[in-house]
């Protein structure tokens, strides 16, 4: 096979373009760019193609690094939604396969602008990620400079260590709370009295205290920590705490990739395929092998295998489409891709017959490492997959308390998360925390037998 | 904010090429920063990594340890690992079915943590037995060594200094010479001389003269039958790192083997923790050997000469006089003595008879001294006593 022809590969996405724009895909222009193999390694470990440095990172690209040359992981496009979206192809591959991720990736742009999560982020924060994210990595090159890497990697341990723990329904531009308690009983409150201030024979009003108590920090329970850290720590630099407001940006900016994972990558597949398909000009070859590249990649097991034990989103999700649009139309199925993510697109169009048809079930492992099929009960699978989701994907941990002294109080809430932390990477955590936060650090959870532990980092001891 | 009527109606492009990116990889960059903060770990546990592993065998073949880590994980909050977990697959099978078998992966899921899909690996760092020891000296804040204070230690040196228009022919510095040919014709007109005698230049030498920078460290190991395995490897690992505190400051070290029961041999130093003897211990006849063997190959003008000797303490009370004497008579060579008193002394009397003879030297002023090492972890007190010790006595 021929690798990638500049030109050809031009000509065929213009008219895969075309067709699509015919079909009613409405999306943000697409910046393709052509990228070698081991930048796709990179985008693949950081998540974005510039963002600022940390040594995990390099963990994770030797990790991508390795299972790349060993042939476990191939990459064939990364996107980037936005306005422009962004997207990168892989120059290596052929022109039958890049011709198919060109499809694949004005599905996904479709997504984005369509989809509630990913446009209301782009509402909130602009469709410039990347540059965002490249002069977040600059200001904090710029802080390595100044203060040395010791004090910023400190700050990046701690934050990119919270990275999943921010509150995705709130704003990105958050205020803090109001300092003061709403005056009990105020006129204002009540629209009546608003309107008519004095009645005839209506007591005086009430004269409300002048000073209304002040506010508790937190008001409730703050699940944004990220935030609150940068917000209320009472011995952060200003520079530690853009760190944390940056790291919270680019992690609300990953919140709609992860919670519409399955209905991204199946309405981009759904599309590659459906566009390929009408996609007269191609020749027959090429259709046929970039139908061969499909069905590599959208497919339930390895080759070779009966069972998975996972399941594929590629796969799960094309599938889903199908049978949407298959029963109720393209209409329909337009409304679901715009008002759903992932919880609810399992929990209300994975369906009896569409679960049998996959052979969907659900599994346990006991901790011999024995694995058994639990069963084939729908609810079951459906909250199966969506289970790794919630939250985040990340235990729910608020912050519960901010002492006189400055100590920060945070609570496990193990009774949502069924079982408590694992006491050994919290430690780890709340060290991390306690040295940019630099007062006493507590946390509450509970261990194996459901006691109740409380974790402290203080510098005291 | 563009509309999405709008939008629709732009296209999209595929970018020229813009390769920044194959000029600088931040993967790389920060993996380095990783290994960066492997070794800073590494170098933090450094003794207790160093006694675990076996590092002396044939450190002086290929100068590098290889050293096992894992590698740094970055904490984040996670659920403490379920008794069961459970999860969606996809296929065939009935309720019930076993889709593993338990042994498949067994000890997993007993370490309970750690592999999230990332994968766990360990890797091997590689350590230069040159790093390690500049490590230890600065975690133990020991001196460099002091070669002799004496003339006679002077060797004389022939050095290249300088360039002359005259001198032997087998010291034309040829590119020098062709260099003022150049030079010379480049004033000169087209069809110059290629060369002329001027344009020769000659390399000149001078006399130096430089410290003797060789030594000769004799370790001398009581092997009698009361020297037990722990024993042994107390003695070799202390033999090594003073040996390799002694190779940080000369350029040519030598080394003598030497073993005693109540006699003394040379062995080479493969063979030399092997050798395992029987009976008493004379230590007398050790430091007998070390004196001939100083004598006999090692002029004591030319090299500055050490000697560790490592023993469980016990001597034959008969030999006494014997080797307070030989050993007074080798500390006159010396330019220091170190003795470690290897394996438990809960059994022993205290002081044991050697190391009250050591004591005495260093009474009489001779440059020794003595250390018990009882564990691994005495092995870097007795080092540190040794060099601190040794450097002011050259000061």
């Amino acid at each position: 096979m021929s690798r990638t022809s500049n030109s050809q590969l031009h000509e065929n996405a213009a008219r895969i373009e075309q067709l699509a724009k015919d079909m009613g895909l409405k999306y943000y222009p697409v910046d393709f760019e052509l990228a070698p193999s081991s930048f796709m390694v990179e985008i693949a470990a950081y998540g974005l193609p510039v963002r600022m440095p940390h040594w995990s990172f390099g963990l994770r690209y030797i990790h991508q690094l390795i299972r790349h040359s060993m042939g476990h992981s191939r990459i064939f496009e990364v996107m980037f939604p936005g306005d422009p979206c962004r997207a990168y192809l892989v120059d290596g591959n052929t022109l039958a396969e890049n011709t198919l991720v060109v499809a694949h990736v004005l599905g996904h742009a479709d997504f984005a602008m369509n989809n509630q999560l990913f446009s209301r982020y782009h509402r909130m924060a602009g469709g410039h990620i990347l540059e965002k994210a490249a002069a977040h990595a600059h200001r904090i090159d710029d802080a390595i400079r100044e203060v040395g890497l010791e004090a910023v990697e400190a700050v990046l341990d701690a934050a990119l260590a919270l990275e999943p723990h921010v509150d995705t329904d709130q704003e990105l531009h958050r205020d803090r709370y109001p300092e003061r308690l709403p005056v009990a009983g105020a006129a204002a409150e009540d629209p009546f009295r608003e309107r008519f201030q004095q009645l005839p024979g209506a007591h005086e009003p009430v004269q409300a205290p002048k000073q209304p108590p002040r506010a508790p920090v937190p008001p409730h329970p703050e699940y944004d920590l990220l935030w609150f850290i940068a917000q209320y720590a009472t011995e952060m630099e200003q520079w530690e705490r853009d760190i944390f407001l940056a790291v919270r940006e680019e992690s609300l900016y990953f919140y709609p990739v992860f919670a519409c994972q399955i209905m991204n990558e199946g309405w981009a597949s759904y599309w590659h395929a459906r566009l390929l398909r009408e996609a007269d000009f191609l020749p027959q070859s090429l259709y046929l092998s970039a139908i061969k590249t499909h069905s590599d990649v959208v497919r339930p097991f390895a080759s070779g295998e009966e069972t998975a034990l996972a399941v594929n989103p590629y796969h799960l999700g094309f599938s889903m489409w199908e049978h949407i649009v298959e029963k109720h139309g393209l209409e329909k199925a337009r409304e679901v891709c715009r008002e759903e993510d992932d919880f609810g697109f399992v929990r209300n169009h994975l369906d009896q017959e569409l679960a049998e048809k996959l052979g969907l079930f659900t599994f346990e492992a006991d901790r011999g490492g024995e694995i058994r099929v639990a069963g084939r009960d729908l609810n079951r699978i459906r909250e199966a997959i969506i289970a790794p989701k919630f939250n985040y994907g990340a235990p729910r941990i608020a912050v519960s308390e901010l002492h006189h002294d400055g100590t920060l109080v945070l609570v496990h809430d193990h009774a949502s998360d069924g079982r408590g932390l694992d006491l050994n990477s919290a430690e780890r955590v709340l060290g991390y925390v306690h040295r940019v936060w630099r007062r006493p650090v507590r946390l509450h959870t509970v261990d194996g037998r459901g006691m109740s532990r409380e974790l402290l980092a203080d510098s005291k001891y | 904010m563009t509309e999405p009527s709008d939008a629709s109606m732009r296209f999209s492009r595929i970018a020229a090429e813009t390769p920044w990116y194959e000029l600088f990889s931040r993967g790389a960059r920060d993996w380095l920063r990783h290994n960066q903060k492997v070794r800073e770990a590494v170098k933090s546990s450094l003794p207790e990594l160093l006694s675990g592993s076996d590092i002396l065998s044939k450190p002086s073949n290929n100068r590098t340890v290889l050293v096992p880590v894992r590698m740094l994980q970055h904490a984040r909050f996670r659920l403490r690992a379920a008794e069961t977990e459970s999860g969606a697959g996809q296929g065939k099978g009935e309720q019930g079915d076993v889709l593993r078998p338990a042994d498949a992966q067994q000890g997993e899921p007993g370490s309970g943590q750690g592999g999230t899909g990332e994968g766990e690996f360990t890797f091997v760092v590689e350590l230069k037995v040159d790093d390690i020891l500049d490590w230890l000296w600065s975690e133990l804040k020991l001196p460099d060594l002091k070669p002799k204070h004496s003339a006679s230690l002077d060797d004389p040196d022939l050095m290249r200094e300088g360039w002359d228009k005259r001198g032997a022919r087998s010291r034309l510095d040829r590119r020098r010479t062709l260099k003022e040919a150049v030079k010379r014709r480049a004033i000169q007109d087209g069809n110059a001389t290629p060369f002329t005698n001027d344009d020769l230049r000659f390399r000149q030498l001078v006399k130096r003269r430089r410290p003797a920078l060789n030594a000769v460290v004799v370790f001398a190991l009581d092997v009698s039958g009361s020297m037990g395995e722990l024993e042994r490897r107390l003695a070799k690992l202390f033999f090594f790192f003073a040996l390799q505190g002694i190779r940080r400051q000369y350029t040519k070290v030598e080394t003598v083997f030497l073993a005693h029961t109540v006699e003394a041999w040379e062995f080479p130093e493969e063979q030399f923790f092997q050798v395992s003897g029987s009976g008493g211990t004379m230590s007398s006849t050790v430091f007998r050997l070390a004196s001939e063997v100083l004598q006999a190959r090692y002029d004591p003008s030319r090299y500055n000469a050490y000697l560790f000797y490592a023993s469980d303490g016990e001597n034959a009370s008969e030999d006494r006089e014997a080797a307070v004497q030989a050993l007074e008579e080798l500390a006159g060579k010396l330019n220091y003595a170190g003795y470690a008193e290897v394996g438990r002394s809960g059994m022993r009397p205290h002081p044991t008879e050697i190391n009250e003879m050591f004591h005495e030297l260093e009474r009489k002023g001779f440059p020794a001294a003595a250390a018990l090492v009882e564990r691994q972890e005495d092995v870097w007190q007795a080092i540190r006593t040794f060099f601190q010790d040794q450097a002011e006595e050259a000061a």
